[in-house]
């Protein structure tokens, strides 16, 4: 499948575009270590990404699921320890030459003063990406409607509800084309309905693009609907990666109290 | 820490981000939009109020000198005394403590909230300098727009006073009169004087309140925090590097 196709019809098109192909991303993070102040958070975590999987991070709120992904894409540094990108260290400037990383944040992160096209096509102007504006454009209308936003371009992210604004900023990642992406608790503070729905957004990225993708979350029914692999991950450490079926199995006590946790939680009618 | 090392970190952080403000603006013209959007944003913000305080400063000089002169029958100096008062001293602090207020505090309270909102980080993970992006062409629009706003304060200010001179019947200085004077003290090194702090307050300005909005971790209370830090940080260091500035210029003979 190419991966640019579905993005942008390059073919039949004048719009010259400096956009390499994509192409997923192996990671391995050995022995990281990370603390706050004294506090833990990471603790001689080892963890492999395989290139094009969907890996799934789950773990109670304060394990460490979204330091870990802010370590990957380089906004944290690690105390000790090593994250590997296709062999390259995180830290090396040649791996962001190399790769492009995108992170949907669990606030969204939406910039309230632009509008959503503005929003999704930002990395595309600021790194002139492309010399004409239909090119900007015809990104900017196939990201959304891959999202399921078809028509909201000229909309303020003020105007959008929650699950609207992570599907926004989700576009806005898949519009750079990435090697690999982030997103940190895609369903938090949604409705089981909305939470279906962004789970079928990041489902309908792998239709479209052949991406590495890490999804951090503690929404076990997201994790089981969107994952090739689970990691969980407690008390900073992975304490069992499998696929859903294996972690379903798993006779690890932590990691069977989370899930049935989570089970009880939604017969009570909490979640989905 | 201990307060001395904050202090000394702080004031580095300060520095240091002032430097790479520096080093970016070598990207202005691929930013003159944003930069001309800023400006307009400055102009929008103070224009009227300037107009407002700047006349009614200028009235208030001439009020309280104007009076003292006439007993000693030199009421017709009013004109210079305030024209010069107004391009040394009042026009570029209160223009400089106006933009900091209104200006300032809105841009440590916008920055403050991308930064608890993680726009600023995700700025960075689309490989995108905050630095550039952001400070810059604040940096530069407050570099432009303040020497500008001083001269447009100078002129309402002069004619406040004038104002004042012409109409109050203690001092009845008739505007030609107040005219000739003011032009015959004031000269262009002292408007170019009024101009350097001017451009030293607006580089205050824009990298305080930048910074302190940068810095801004936590939640909409620390927004309230960082907009009022920056506020005041910017106040005193405007007095202090006012008195400063003026002594080196002093020094150089050209006050």
């Amino acid at each position: 499948m190419s991966a640019r196709t579905d993005i942008v019809d390059e073919e039949g098109s004048d719009t010259k575009s400096s956009f390499k192909r994509n192409t997923p991303v192996a990671i391995k993070i050995t022995k990281l270590d990370k603390s706050f102040r004294g506090n833990q958070v990471l603790r001689n975590l080892n963890m492999d990404v395989k290139p094009g999987e969907t890996l799934v991070v789950i773990g109670k709120t304060g394990s460490g699921k979204s330091v870990l992904l802010r370590h990957i894409i380089g906004l944290e540094k690690p105390d000790s320890g090593e994250i590997l990108i296709n062999g390259m260290d995180v830290e090396d400037p040649e791996v962001r030459k190399k790769h492009r990383f995108a992170m949907v944040f669990q606030s969204s992160a939406l910039f309230n003063s632009i509008t959503v096209a503005e929003n999704i096509s930002l990395y595309l102007r600021e790194h002139r990406v492309f010399q004409d504006e239909n090119g900007i454009r015809q990104i900017v209308s196939n990201t959304l409607s891959i999202v399921g936003l078809e028509g909201k371009e000229d909309i303020m992210p003020s105007e959008l509800s929650g699950g609207m604004k992570k599907r926004v900023a989700i576009a806005r990642a898949l519009a750079m084309n990435p090697d690999l992406i982030l997103i940190d608790e895609p369903t938090s503070e949604l409705d089981p309905m909305m939470a279906r729905t962004i789970g079928d957004a990041i489902l309908n990225l792998r239709k479209h693009v052949e991406v590495t993708q890490i999804v951090v979350t503690h929404d076990i029914d997201l994790a089981h609907y969107i994952a090739d692999r689970i990691a969980v991950l407690d008390e900073g450490r992975i304490i069992e990666v499998g696929t859903p079926k294996e972690i379903d199995r798993s006779t690890n006590p932590i990691v069977r109290n989370f899930i049935t946790t989570q089970f009880e939680r939604e017969e009570g009618g909490t979640r989905l | 820490m201990n307060s001395v090392t904050v202090f000394f970190q702080t004031t580095g952080e300060i520095i240091k981000l002032l430097m790479e403000s520096i080093f970016w603006c070598k990207e202005a013209l691929g930013n003159r939009e944003k930069i001309f959007k800023q400006v307009v944003e400055i102009g929008n913000r103070t224009l009227p109020v300037a107009a407002l305080i700047s006349l009614f400063i200028g009235g208030v000089l001439a009020l309280q000198s104007g009076p003292t002169l006439a007993q000693f029958g030199i009421e017709e100096n009013i004109g210079g005394i305030v024209g010069l008062s107004f391009v040394k001293e009042l026009g570029p602090v209160m223009a400089s403590v106006l933009v900091a207020g209104r200006v300032g505090s809105a841009m440590a309270a916008e920055l403050g909230s991308m930064s608890v909102y993680q726009e600023i980080d995700a700025l960075k993970t689309m490989d995108i300098n905050p630095i550039r992006f952001l400070v810059m062409p604040r940096f530069i629009a407050c570099i432009i727009s303040l020497p500008l706003l001083v001269i447009y304060m100078d002129v309402i200010g002069w004619f406040g006073g004038a104002l004042v001179s012409s109409v109050n019947p203690d001092i009845h200085v008739p505007f030609s009169v107040y005219y000739r004077n003011l032009s015959e003290l004031v000269d262009f090194s002292d408007v170019l004087n009024g101009l350097v702090k001017a451009t030293i307050f607006g580089i205050i300005i824009s990298i305080v309140s930048c910074y302190v909005g940068l810095k801004t971790r936590g939640g909409p209370r620390e927004i309230g925090t960082s907009v009022t830090k920056a506020v005041v940080l910017s106040f005193i260091l405007i007095l202090v590097f006012d008195y400063f500035i003026t002594r080196l210029l002093i020094l150089l003979n050209l006050d």
